[in-house]
Parts: structure tokens; C-alpha cells; sequence
């Protein structure tokens, strides 16, 4: 790959570290596709970040947003990236020139971790590791979109498709809820025009006199009347089963323009790449780190850099202020992880015991460790990883609160230090990256064409003003009026827009449990 | 690289500024880098769009952090955010406001009064040549080859042999294949430029009008930059004679006495002469007066301007402040001039709100 006219290859003293630090990588265990370092200037190394580590993406400001952030906190010395590393086959990491030999060795080290972690961890199995390529076809795609239909146009609808581009159904790709559909195929499916073919009754083949014999005239009536029914009650419910995938939906069904679908499903096709990454931040980042740090202490530093070293890691693992360092958390709890199945502190055995000397001293010299943490990295999202593993003792060592917003003071306040509120809040941010659960409901509401979304409340209210120009963008993909349910202040409401109005209106039932026992009196 | 970033960059300061008609003006949001700067802490302005999506609100909302505190102690800083508060980080006293880089700040005032850019004068500033890859040649080092090229001609030449076989689609250059990129020098304008203000400090003009000359001055020399990379101010001020004085006194002088413009005039001229000399310089000169002249002093000063001064000018702009005193019809004399030579600019500029178009009508020539 090619950054342009200066050299980004590795220097040679650079190139032997790569080796030796590949080579313990390797003898740890680690196992990962080729790694590709380059070695680029900050300038470029924040161009990269802002497109989110890959060298060409499509054009649109917020990448320019996001440059201007990292720019100027690199410029006012507030920030600098360490580490930029892709989910490809080879994977490609990026070195910042100006960095001190100690650091590339420690990002090094760490981004093999990160290898590791794509190529091994079940969530990210379903990525394409050809991710380079397919991103920059997507840009290609969309400059010539703009080139034929005008940068506003384009970018008005980018807008649109970004501000929904979190109503994907993460769990889809692992789960098989229907069947694959191909990609670039934009011609309407083909059930609605069959289903008249459908509807008739299979008729036997049979010579003309003898037709009314073998394909009796009544019975097959009768037998097309019963498909016909059962064809109106499906497309009743359309779609069959609440759609978390609205951008599917959306694609699929809603009437736009080829280049609008095609802009669409190149967000969609995005989203689902990076999302494996946002679901496993705090393991990802804990498990390159925690590689890092065996790497560099027990192999490759030198005895000159050490306070250098300890300097840059204490940094990234520094809590700034009380907000949660995906890092620091990740690899604490890796470390406990491994020492507690080196020590055999788990199981029925060790939970049940209640006497706290015997616990303090526990020690059955399993050495379970290092196999436990690999299975760990394989198996585990974020939610999943800190469900199996977060433990009371760690939360108090940790200093782990939960905190709360509190209405009269409008203000976030610690709300506990209990384990099972601390756990319970920490889960809840996690669960679908701490964005609300939305689904498409009914494709054809009130037999209007109008399309119904459901908020599956959670605890949380919506952001009632932001989901209102949510639901504009929605409106305008989809065309006809959007509805969207949803509890705000314990009263199911239905927020809905037509193209010119916002009108809100309340449904009935004060609170969930209300809702209930009025279907049930009914 | 390129630096393709860069447009999009461009593109999302045009949406803040409100450059481009837009839906998202609603979602600006002024954000804030908390920076240090020596002792100070730093406010560095950060402004971010935010497109809406489905969020949670604040109601019953929540997080985990870490670090000390009692259950039902506030975290210090109430945030927007979706459970992330940044609790804790912002520090006390005083922050201080990190402005626009100087070039952000002139590229935002000449886009606001679109002005042109100034186009420096002539090849006269030519001091480096650059290299730069033009054409194609079929010499040249293997570091230089063109390999598009070069596999053109290759597969030309394969095909017109019929030694190319689609099945196998081998290429191989000869060294006649080869094209290499060639380069060819070009000049490289490395501007310099001069500004040279003049004002009337007699008994006449006020603090007020001072301030105005000291505002509007201050923009033209902002804008200037951002052209030329290597900008040299010098002062004059005068009544009945003139002295080069230095930026604190330039602003900060007031004498009595009577008014003889040429003073200035003829000490500009001998300024350039010995040390801006126009054949290598991009001489700007800006003079600010209430109007009011000694009576005879006049035929001297337009004669000095049209035969001497003016030609060796990029630009003279004479800009009269209001006076309660001056007569003001100096203005009229320098205007006089405006038919015959185009790089003279004149401009009233009777209170602090006219200042603006002032400096719109001083720099619109783009010289």
C-alpha cells in the first residue's frame, strides 16, 4: 500500500524489532495473520485516525471533525495516538515516526495482541478481513455519487443514513434469523410478486377430458381460498417478527433511489464491521495491554528504558478523573482472571467457602492461568466478560462506584458501591453499546404504507427531541409517515412525523405494568 | 499524502461558520479542549456536530466509574453526556480562551468580506527554484520510472510482437519500455512585502480615532500576512514633521500643533528608497489622518504621491477619520488621484461601525 510519495516502510533497526518482538509474540502463543507496520508522521497518522484507520474512505465533514479534534490535541500536546491498528488479513499498524524507539517497541508488542485478538475472538469471526479493499471500493462508490449527483445531495443523505446507522441487529450475523439475501441484488424480492403463483393450489398434470376428474373444480377452490387467507394474515404482519435490523428493513423496503440503497448498504456494511470493536473494547484493549506488558518486561526492554517504558504504560492505563479506562479495567481483570485459575480460586468449592482465612491463603498451584485467559480472549465479548468474571473483591480494589442521574440537582451522583448495582449499571452501558433497543414493527401501519417502530424500554427514557429528528431522517428514507413507540415518564407514548408535523400521543396505559393487566382485562 | 482530509475538513468548517446551507446547524455544538499553556490552563475551542440518533436521555441514566467518594456525593461536573460524565479533570480558576490561529482567523475575515487574494507583484520575488515533475522521458533513474507507463508501452510493444498471451498475461518491460518522469524547474515566488503606516497625531485627533486607525490597521496587517510570507511594518506618525516611531508610540502618541502631511510623505518615500526598494519588495502604504492640512502643504503632498510615491506602491490607501475639528478636505485632494492611478484606495471611515467596509474597499483590489 502506498501513502503517497515518501517512504513508510519500516527502518531496518525498526525492521529487527519487528522480528524479535513477532518472535516472542509467537512463542507466547499468540497466533494472528501477517502484521504490516508503517511508519508515518503525525499529520498522516491523525488523517488515518479520523477515517477510522483506513487510508481512503468515502468523503464526508465528520472526518474532518474528527481530524480537527485529533489535530489540535496533538498540536496543544493534550493527546497523542499510540497505536492504530486494522481487522484485515494482513493486518496493518501504523508507527508514528517521531516516536522514541522505547514506544514503537511497547506499540509493537501491543499491536500483536490486537492481531491476535481479531484473528482468535468469536465476535470478530464474521468480519471481512478484506476490509481494506471493500472501504476503499466504498469510497470509490461514493465519490461518484457525488460526481453525478452533486456533493450536497449526497452528503444531506449521508447525514440521514449516519444518524440511524446504530439500528443494525449486531446479533444477525451469528444468529440466522432468515435467509441471506445477496447484497447487491436491488431488484424487489420476489415473494410478494409470486405469491399469486402461490396462492393457487398445485394442479395435476392430466389429459384435458380428464381434467375435471383429477383437478376437481370445487375442491380447488376451496383450497385456493385457504392459501389466500393464510397469504393475507402473513402480510399482515410484515415484517413476520419485530426487525432489530431496520437499515435491512429499510433497504429492502423502503422506495429510494439505486444510489441512495447503494449509500445505504455501504453504512450498513460498515457498521457491522466495526461494531465487533465497540463490543469488545474493554477485552480487546485489556488483552493487547496485557501482552504489552508481558512482552516488554520479560523480554525486549532494555534495562535504559525502563522509565520510560513504565512512564508511557502508567499513562495509558491512567484513570482521567473517575471515568472507566477501558484499558486499566481490562487488564486488571485479565491479571485476576489468570492468577485466580493459577491459584484454582474458582469453581463450586471456592464459592461456597465462607471462611475468609482459608480464601485469603487459597492456593491449589493449578496453573490454569495462561490456558484460561487465551480461552477468555476466544469466547468473550465486553457483557459476557465482565458477567463471568467482574468479582466483588475486584470491584472494591478497583474503587468501582455506580452513579446516577439525579433529577432535582441535575447533576450525576454516586448511587452505590454494591457489587450487584455496580455490575448491574456497568452491564447495562454495555448492553447494545448503551443505545436503545429499536424495532421495526409493522411495514404496513394502519394499511397505510406508514411504518412502526418500537422503543423496548428499558429503564431509560428516550431523548425525546434527538429521536424526533431521528425520525425525519427515517420519514424522509422511507417516505410516508413514521411512528415510533415508546414509554416516556411511565406513559407508552407514540411519537410520530408525516413529513411536516411532529404530533406526540399518549397510549393509554401509565406504566408497563398497567399495559398489562389492561390487554390481560380485555 | 495529499492530505485528502484536508476537504473534508475544509467542508466541516464551512458547516460550523454556516459557509454552506445546511439541516445540521441545529446540531453544533461549541465543545472545548482543556489545554495547558505554561502556568495557564487553556480553553482551546473545539467545535463538533452531532447527528442525532437514538439516545438514552438523563432520566433515571447512569454509569460506573472509579475513584474515591461517598454513595450520594455529586460527581463535581454535571455533564450532557450519555453516562459519561468527565468527572473531576476540569480544573479551577481562570481558563483562558485559545484564539483562531492568526491564518484561521484572517482566511475567516477575508471569506466574510470576500476579499480576493492579493496577488504579489511580478516575478520579481523569484529566490528559490523548485523541481517539479512534469513530462515523461525515456532516460532516467530506475527511481524515476513510471510504471504505468512503462507497462503501456511493454504490453503496446507484446501485442504488436504477438508475443502476449491473454491466458498468461505476462509483461515484461525492455529497457526501450521504460518512461521515466522528468522534471523541470520552476520558480518559486517567495514574496516579501512592507506595510507602511502613516498617521496625523496633531492636537486634532482624538483617542477615539485613534482606536478606529488602530483597529482598522490591525486588520489590514492580519490580512496582509496570510499572503506574504515575510511582512515588515513600519510607523510614522507626524504633524508639522514626521518620525519613524515604533508600534507602542505609533498608537499610543498624541502631539499638538499643526498639520504638514508631506512630512510624512517625504520620509515614506526615503524609507522605500533606502530600504524597500519596490523592484524586490511588495510596498503597501496605508496613511490615516482627520483631513485637515496646512493650506499650502497641499500641491506638495499630491505632487510627492502621484509622481513619486504612488508608482512604487502595490497599493496607497488614505483613510479619513471623522474630526470635530478638521475641515476634512484633504480627502477630496487624494481623491482627485483615484482617476489616474489604480492602486490608490481612499475611504471615510466616520465611526467604529464603518470600519468594515472600510478595510472591505481598501483590500478589494487584490494588490
Amino acid at each position: 500500500m502506498s501513502l503517497g510519495f515518501y517512504n513508510t516502510h519500516l527502518p531496518p533497526h525498526l525492521r529487527v524489532l519487528k522480528d524479535e518482538i513477532e518472535g516472542f509474540a509467537r512463542d507466547f502463543g499468540l497466533d494472528f495473520y501477517e502484521t504490516i507496520f508503517e511508519v508515518v508522521d503525525a499529520d498522516d497518522l491523525n488523517e488515518i485516525a479520523a477515517y477510522g484507520g483506513f487510508p481512503t474512505r468515502y468523503p464526508h465533514w465528520s472526518f474532518g471533525m474528527q481530524y480537527e479534534e485529533l489535530k489540535k490535541g496533538y498540536e496543544y500536546g493534550l493527546s497523542k495516538i499510540y497505536e492504530m491498528v486494522i481487522n484485515n488479513d494482513p493486518c496493518y499498524a501504523y508507527l508514528m515516526r517521531c516516536n522514541h524507539t522505547v514506544d514503537q517497541k511497547l506499540v509493537m508488542a501491543h499491536v500483536y495482541g490486537h492481531c491476535d485478538f481479531f484473528k482468535n475472538n468469536a465476535y470478530f469471526v464474521h468480519t471481512t478481513r478484506k476490509m481494506m479493499d471493500e472501504i476503499a471500493n466504498h469510497a470509490a462508490r461514493i465519490r461518484h455519487f457525488v460526481e453525478r449527483f452533486g456533493e450536497d445531495e449526497v452528503e444531506s443523505f449521508m447525514d440521514r443514513c449516519m444518524s440511524i446507522d446504530d439500528l443494525i441487529d449486531i446479533h444477525s450475523v451469528a444468529i440466522k434469523r432468515r435467509d441471506d439475501h445477496p447484497k447487491y441484488d436491488f431488484s424487489p424480492q420476489a415473494t410478494s410478486e409470486d405469491s399469486a403463483e402461490e396462492n393457487t393450489a398445485p394442479r395435476f398434470k392430466a389429459k384435458p377430458y380428464m381434467a375435471d376428474y383429477i383437478n376437481p373444480r370445487g375442491a380447488l377452490k376451496s383450497e385456493d381460498e385457504e392459501n389466500k387467507k393464510a397469504t393475507t394474515a402473513r402480510a399482515a404482519k410484515f415484517p413476520e417478527h419485530p426487525e432489530k435490523d431496520v437499515l435491512l428493513f429499510l433497504i429492502e423496503h423502503a422506495p429510494m433511489k439505486n444510489w441512495q440503497r447503494d449509500m445505504l448498504s455501504i453504512i450498513r456494511d460498515e457498521a457491522y464491521y466495526f461494531y465487533p470493536q465497540g463490543q469488545t473494547k474493554i477485552l480487546n484493549e485489556g488483552w493487547a495491554s496485557f501482552w504489552h506488558s508481558t512482552i516488554m518486561t520479560q523480554k525486549v526492554l532494555d534495562p535504559s528504558e525502563v522509565i520510560d517504558y513504565a512512564d508511557h504504560h502508567s499513562g495509558t492505563m491512567a484513570t482521567s478523573g473517575r471515568r472507566l479506562n477501558p484499558y486499566k479495567v481490562g487488564i486488571e481483570l485479565l491479571r485476576d482472571v489468570e492468577r485466580r485459575w493459577n491459584m484454582g480460586q474458582f469453581g463450586a468449592e471456592w464459592e461456597n467457602c465462607d471462611d475468609m482465612d482459608k480464601k485469603r491463603t487459597w492456593d491449589k498451584k493449578l496453573g490454569l492461568g495462561r490456558q484460561k485467559i487465551f480461552e477468555v480472549r476466544k469466547i468473550h465479548s465486553d457483557i459476557t466478560f465482565i458477567d463471568t468474571f467482574l468479582t466483588p473483591e475486584f470491584c472494591k480494589e478497583y474503587n468501582l462506584f455506580s452513579f446516577n442521574y439525579q433529577d432535582p440537582t441535575k447533576n450525576y451522583v454516586i448511587e452505590s458501591r454494591e457489587f450487584q448495582k455496580v455490575k448491574q449499571r456497568l452491564l447495562f452501558s454495555l448492553t447494545n453499546f448503551g443505545k436503545p433497543w429499536i424495532y421495526v414493527i409493522d411495514g404496513n401501519h394502519r394499511n397505510r404504507g406508514e411504518l412502526l417502530l418500537r422503543h423496548e424500554h428499558q429503564g431509560v427514557d428516550l431523548k425525546v427531541d434527538e429521536a424526533r429528528d431521528v425520525l425525519a431522517n427515517l420519514q424522509y428514507i422511507w417516505s410516508r409517515p413514521v411512528h415510533l413507540e415508546t414509554i416516556g415518564d411511565g406513559q407508552s407514548t407514540v411519537l410520530s412525523f408525516d413529513g411536516t408535523d411532529h404530533t406526540q400521543q399518549a397510549t393509554g396505559g401509565s406504566d408497563d405494568a398497567n399495559r398489562k393487566t389492561a390487554a390481560k382485562a380485555r | 499524502m495529499g492530505q485528502k482530509i484536508e476537504q473534508d475538513l475544509q467542508r466541516f468548517r464551512k458547516l460550523v461558520r454556516g459557509k454552506v446551507k445546511s439541516d445540521l446547524s441545529k446540531y453544533i455544538s461549541r465543545g472545548e479542549m482543556i489545554g495547558k499553556k505554561g502556568k495557564d490552563y487553556v480553553s482551546i475551542p473545539l467545535p463538533s456536530i452531532n447527528l442525532p440518533q437514538f439516545r438514552y436521555g438523563k432520566k433515571n441514566s447512569g454509569g460506573v466509574g472509579v475513584g474515591p467518594g461517598q454513595p450520594g456525593q455529586p460527581l463535581t461536573q454535571p455533564q450532557d453526556g450519555e453516562g459519561e460524565p468527565q468527572a473531576g479533570d476540569s480544573p479551577g480558576g481562570h481558563i483562558l480562551e485559545v484564539d483562531l490561529t492568526m491564518e484561521e482567523l484572517a482566511d475567516i475575515f477575508g471569506e466574510e468580506l470576500a476579499l480576493p487574494r492579493i496577488e504579489p507583484r511580478g516575478k520579481k520575488n523569484v529566490v528559490t527554484e523548485k523541481d517539479k515533475y512534469t513530462s515523461i522521458r525515456s532516460v532516467g533513474p530506475e527511481s524515476l520510472r513510471h510504471f504505468k507507463r512503462t507497462f503501456k508501452r511493454a504490453l503496446q510493444r507484446q501485442i504488436s510482437a504477438g508475443s502476449y498471451d491473454p491466458l498468461a498475461p505476462t509483461v515484461i518491460p525492455v529497457r526501450e519500455d521504460k518512461r521515466y518522469r522528468a522534471w523541470k524547474e520552476v520558480p518559486k515566488p517567495d514574496s516579501v512585502a512592507c506595510v507602511i503606516y502613516m498617521m496625523d497625531v496633531s492636537g486634532s485627533m482624538t483617542d477615539e480615532q485613534k482606536e478606529i486607525v488602530r483597529i482598522e490597521s490591525f486588520w489590514i496587517d492580519t490580512w496582509i500576512k496570510r499572503h506574504y510570507q515575510g511582512v515588515e511594518t513600519v510607523y510614522i506618525i507626524h504633524d508639522a514633521t514626521a518620525q519613524e516611531v515604533d508600534e507602542h508610540t505609533f498608537y499610543n502618541t498624541r502631539e499638538s500643533g499643526g498639520t504638514k502631511i508631506s512630512s510624512a510623505y517625504e520620509l515614506c518615500n526615503k524609507i522605500i528608497d533606502s530600504r524597500y526598494p519596490p523592484s524586490q519588495w511588495n510596498v503597501y502604504a496605508f496613511h490615516f489622518s482627520d483631513g485637515d492640512n496646512w493650506g499650502d502643504d497641499v500641491p506638495k503632498c499630491t505632487e510627492l504621491l502621484s509622481n513619486t510615491i504612488i508608482p512604487k506602491l502595490n497599493l496607497f490607501g488614505y483613510g479619513q477619520v471623522e474630526s470635530p475639528y478638521g475641515s476634512g478636505e484633504f480627502y477630496d485632494h487624494v481623491h482627485e488621484l483615484v482617476g489616474d492611478h489604480e492602486n490608490v484606495v481612499v475611504s471615510r471611515i466616520p465611526d467604529r461601525e464603518a470600519i468594515l467596509g472600510s478595510i472591505k474597499e481598501f483590500l478589494k483590489t487584490g494588490r
